[in-house]
């Protein structure tokens, strides 16, 4: 290969961004894409390490050096083929995985500046591919094996990828009536266009996974019917983490309080903010989001697009303690989002027809480290105050959602309903594996995607040692 | 796609359509509904499961057109598709066991009544039928409830059919007179449901109602169905519909079910409109076809 030129510059090439204030009002793409240029000029920051200490941060094994020196060649339909080889989800992936804290941690270019743009080079090639190729049958050969996939979200579509690769006939099972899961009904389309996650399911339809929508495992059908009357071998349960919490406090079932799973969905599964689309929501004037992740950041920014004048995040630790991206809170800033830390909500006030006309919280402060080691927030006596809002949307986390453990015999559960498992994905009944949200409780896209992979491995094997 | 294979008008605002979908024709049980999207941009609406039809792998329902989505579905024809038809969801009823049953249903809370009539009766209980209806123009399944009860009562507001008087007089008077019942099953608009709640409370006779609250998904992720049971939040997909009358908390549904009004009533308004100028289209092109 030719030796390519180094760009040794200390800082990673900048990724166009809508203005803040105009995206603030709008649905379209914060992150706007590298162009050619900017993919050339950031790939030659990469040294083509020879000990990848890149890889050893992404759970799906997706070949780094290998895809940017594609990029290097001008080649970047083979940059985006050598992604697919272990990760189905390039242009997912590329978008909202927290790199920072993955492959870009480790990157060696890190020590001394920024790392490699690992995560805005991903994105390039997998759009770059989307927007100048046609989408083709990889072709795979079948071995006349089925496996059922429940739940069409990261978990199960990086599941089914690998088992379609390695021959499998695979039918995923999904609720909803779109494919995707939490990439289309809880991630925005500010960050990650629905078209886009369409797109990438497509290529998996194409290499024969067949995708079952509006079908509910555990309603419409259950694990065991699967299994005994369908003919599928093995199951993968990738259902997620679906059973919103709310808080438990005075007033949350106001006209104007929403989960932020409804809120999230009302707006990027059935388009509401879109007025050729029948569902409504609220026209909301000042919402406060109770909640520090990326959930929560998520519906806050909705909000403003939404229309809101004023939207809050009602957080009771510090700032810095927030789990959400560091790169999602700073565009919530950017945007306007007011923060309201050490804060924490004890009642939601209505009127008399039962409407949300504010909230009452009390100021927090860090008290004694408790057993995490972090400093517990305590209430500060007599600090109660009013903030006037018409909306609240709680974000303070969800469960995996008891349906499928209530429907099938023999399936482990812990007391707060993820499925148990050991590290493959095995679960307490023969032929049921889990991975993702299902099992470790709400967490990111790319852990339930390397779930997924782990798990067919696993199906693969045991499979095999069936029929040995 | 989920084809209509049969369409039946009931009156000017009820329907009947039987609708192709295998999987919930094999599960679906009394108590238990389906949702429904016509098309891409309608809502999810939730419907109560009328009947199923295993052999045939088909889904009743009965709907009331009362906003766009309704009228949207009711302007299907047979052998049309509509978009998403999911289900069962939500708990079947709980019926086992009743020896005497009192089913009462408002308005086109009756055909929702209707499969609980059905399974009571199946089980070999007692059943009395107590319907009632504005007038007499919008009375329903008559003929279905005389097959499966031994007492059928039709109750009009205005007295143009049946006897004149609530359902709620009528299951007075029977309590009066001396009736005793296992349990009531009573399903129709949230006052209805309430009325006869206040009736029966005092007797203690057990009373299960269905609740009809917004929904968006239909399988317990959202939230947006909750409802305030014996002052505990549950979700009406999931926990219920049906729930023991005594424990809910009517008014707080009641509120709960105006959060859109206004955009309902919006959409509707511009739908009917829509669909008066394409009649209006279509009845001068075709008188110049002639």
């Amino acid at each position: 290969m030719a030796k390519p030129k180094r760009n040794m510059s200390p800082e990673k090439v900048e990724m166009p961004s809508q203005d803040p204030k105009v995206r603030a009002r709008n649905f379209k793409e914060v992150a706007e894409g590298y162009t050619e240029e900017m993919a050339r000029e950031e790939a030659q920051r990469c040294l083509q390490c020879k000990h990848k200490p890149c890889m050893e941060g992404c759970p799906v094994n997706v070949q780094i050096p290998d895809f940017i020196n594609l990029i290097n060649e001008g080649d970047y339909i083979a940059a985006n083929q050598k992604i697919l080889e272990t990760n189905v989800l390039p242009a997912v992936c590329g978008r909202v995985c927290p790199q920072e804290s993955q492959c870009e941690q480790r990157c060696v270019r890190g020590v001394k500046g920024e790392p490699v743009a690992i995560g805005r080079l991903e994105r390039f090639v997998a759009d770059y591919f989307r927007e100048h190729s046609e989408p083709k049958p990889h072709g795979y050969e079948k071995n006349g094996h089925k496996v059922a996939v429940i739940g069409s979200g990261p978990a199960g579509l990086s599941c089914a990828g690998d088992l379609t690769r390695m021959g499998y006939e695979v039918t995923i099972f999904e609720s909803l009536p779109e494919g995707g899961g939490v990439l289309v009904y809880g991630i925005p389309e500010f960050r990650l266009p629905n078209d886009i996650v369409k797109n990438e399911i497509n290529q998996l339809k194409l290499d024969g996974v067949d995708l079952e929508t509006n079908t509910i495992v555990g309603r419409s059908v259950t694990i065991d019917e699967l299994m005994d009357d369908f003919g599928f071998e093995a199951i993968f349960v990738g259902s997620g983490a679906g059973l919103p919490v709310f808080l438990g406090i005075p007033g949350e079932n106001s006209v104007g309080v929403y989960s932020a799973n409804e809120y999230l969905t009302r707006s990027n599964l059935m388009r509401a903010y879109d007025d050729r689309y029948d569902t409504p929501i609220r026209h909301s004037k000042k919402v406060a989001v109770i909640g520090g992740g990326n959930v929560a950041m998520d519906s806050a920014r909705t909000a403003l697009r939404i229309g809101a004048d004023e939207v809050y995040i009602i957080y009771r630790r510090s700032f810095e303690e927030m789990p959400a991206r560091t790169e999602e809170v700073h565009h919530a800033q950017e945007e306007g989002v007011i923060f309201k830390n050490l804060t924490n909500p004890v009642e939601i006030l209505q009127d008399e027809k039962g409407e949300v006309v504010g909230i009452r919280c009390v100021q927090m402060e860090l008290g004694e480290p408790d057993a995490s080691g972090r400093r517990r927030p305590i209430p500060v006596e007599g600090s109660e105050f009013d903030i006037e809002l018409d909306t609240v949307v709680v974000a303070v986390g969800t469960n995996p959602n008891p349906l499928i453990k209530s429907t099938t015999e023999g399936l482990d559960v812990t007391e707060w309903g993820g499925i148990i498992t050991d590290e493959a994905g095995t679960t307490s009944r023969e032929g049921v594996f889990a991975g993702g949200d299902a099992v470790t409780g709400a967490a990111t896209v790319i852990s339930a995607a390397g779930a997924g992979k782990v798990a067919a491995a696993a199906i693969d094997e045991y499979i095999k040692n069936k029929n040995a | 796609m989920y084809k209509i294979v049969k369409k039946e008008r009931l009156n000017d605002n009820v329907t009947r359509m039987s609708i192709e979908a295998p999987l919930v024709a094999n599960k679906g049980k009394a108590g238990q509904f389906i949702i429904f999207r016509v098309d891409e941009f309608g809502e999810r609406v939730p419907l109560t499961i009328a009947g199923t039809d295993k052999e045939a792998g088909t889904v009743d329902i009965i709907f009331q057109t009362v906003g766009k989505a309704t009228r949207m579905l009711q302007h299907k024809e047979e052998g049309e598709e509509i978009l998403d038809f999911v289900g069962p969801l939500g708990k079947p009823s709980e019926l086992a066991g009743h020896k005497r049953a009192c089913v009462v249903g408002g308005g086109v809370g009756t055909a929702i009544a209707y499969p609980s009539a059905v399974e009571l009766h199946e089980q070999g209980a007692e059943v009395d039928v107590i319907v009632g209806f504005r007038n007499k123009d919008i009375v329903i399944l008559e003929d279905d409830f005389k097959a499966v009860s031994d007492n059928l009562y039709m109750m009009t507001d205005d007295g143009s059919y049946g006897e004149h008087g609530f359902v709620t007089k009528k299951l007075e008077d029977l309590l009066e007179a001396g009736e005793t019942y296992d349990v009531v099953v009573a399903i129709g608009p949230v006052p209805m449901m309430k009325a006869v709640v206040d009736l029966t409370r005092p007797k203690g006779i057990h009373t299960l109602v269905s609740l009809n609250p917004i929904m968006v998904d239909g399988t317990g992720m959202c939230g947006g169905c909750r409802v305030s049971i014996a002052g505990e939040t549950k979700f009406a997909c999931v926990d219920g519909p049906e729930f023991d009358g005594f424990d809910v908390d009517f008014d707080d549904l009641t509120r709960r079910n105006r959060a859109y009004l206004d955009e309902e009533k919006e959409k509707d308004h511009a739908c009917r409109m829509q669909m008066a100028a394409d009649l209006a289209k279509a009845a001068e092109a075709a008188e110049t076809a002639e």
